[in-house]
């Protein structure tokens, strides 16, 4: 049980430092210019017209 | 005097939506909000060209990105997604969505109550791959760029919080209406009528934001604890939960959206909910072992 606990933990703090720079990455290589642009203007396929 | 966990609930996921509808005043003028703060993704299901919200749809940027000329996967996307889900699972889903919400709100319409059978659970994870991952990349026109295909085919938050407000302010975009939108709103439709009769009818069978929670649920630091010393194995639990699982069995099932019905309902207080790893246990099995 400990074991399993133990390799949780691990699973935990690797899954968290993939995600952070995962995060990192996508801000250093300007995702967030193509959310934002597709998210400040009316979206036509989530409104079904496009 | 101590507030009961399902009206907790009930705050936390009203004041969620508020923070997810922040703009609630564009709802007049059906303009969305263009500000800085849509550069950050909700972590639940709400469509940005609702007019009134505040950040944008996680499920939305991540195939906006990989459908995108320049790139064909979402780090940051993934990297947001992967982080909320580690750190919370599907807390997200019981506490943050907006689009839980509303279904856990028509549920309240009296009606008789059914269960699904288990398999349609699955449904959600073949609409995470076809339509989340492999669509928006594999499908491309010209220019190389793919449609949101979870978007533009299934998303009932996109037709109710986007398509109705914006087509009533907005008559010019009612001329454009065709095949596709009927398409949207009779899913739009089942998913209301599924959830008056089903809880969480879009939770359980559709929502791929759901799928990608469900699967860190199983190591997430929010999670749930059976003390089996504590446990008299009454059955009251299982016959609480409204996703349909046995907490016993599987404490930190995919389909757990830690809503706390069970413990409530626990008569022993077996059941722990929490960021904590419970030690007296741990420590126990070391003494005995």
């Amino acid at each position: 049980m400990d074991n399993k606990i133990k390799l949780k933990k691990r699973i935990q703090i690797v899954l968290l430092l993939t995600a952070v720079s995962f995060i990192v990455y996508g801000l250093y290589r300007g995702e967030v210019g193509v959310i934002l642009k597709k998210a400040v203007n009316i979206c036509f396929e989530c409104i079904g017209l496009g | 005097m101590a507030i009961r966990q399902a009206v907790k609930r009930k705050l936390i996921q009203i004041a969620a939506f508020g923070l997810s509808n922040i703009h609630v005043c564009n709802m007049k003028t059906g303009k969305l909000y263009t500000g800085k703060w849509k550069r950050f993704c909700n972590p639940g299901l709400h469509c940005y060209s609702c007019p009134a919200a505040s950040v944008s749809c996680p499920i939305g940027a991540l195939q906006v990105v990989s459908g995108s000329m320049n790139f064909k996967f979402s780090f940051y996307v993934v990297g947001f997604l992967l982080a909320a889900g580690v750190l919370f699972g599907r807390f997200i889903c019981g506490f943050i969505c907006p689009f839980g919400l509303v279904q856990e709100l028509l549920h309240k319409i009296p009606s008789p109550k059914c269960k699904l059978p288990k398999w349609v659970k699955y449904i959600k994870y073949v609409i995470l791959v076809v339509f989340v991952l492999i669509l928006p990349i594999a499908v491309t026109n010209a220019a190389g760029m793919g449609a949101p295909a979870f978007c533009k085919y299934i998303c009932p938050s996109g037709t109710l919080f986007g398509a109705v407000p914006l087509l009533s302010t907005h008559p010019e975009l009612k001329k454009m209406l065709g095949a596709l939108f009927s398409l949207k709103a009779v899913i739009l439709g089942i998913v209301i009528i599924g959830s008056v009769f089903v809880f969480r009818f879009f939770c359980k069978v559709l929502c791929p934001l759901g799928a990608i929670y469900g699967l860190l649920n199983k190591v997430s630091f929010y999670h749930l604890e059976i003390d089996k010393e504590k446990c008299i194995s009454c059955g009251k639990c299982a016959k609480a939960c409204h996703m349909d699982i046995n907490p016993v069995k599987t404490p930190n099932s995919m389909e757990c959206i830690r809503c706390g019905a069970c413990r409530e309902k626990c008569p022993t207080g077996a059941i722990q909910l929490g960021f904590h790893i419970k030690k007296k246990q741990t420590e126990q099995e070391e003494n005995d072992g």
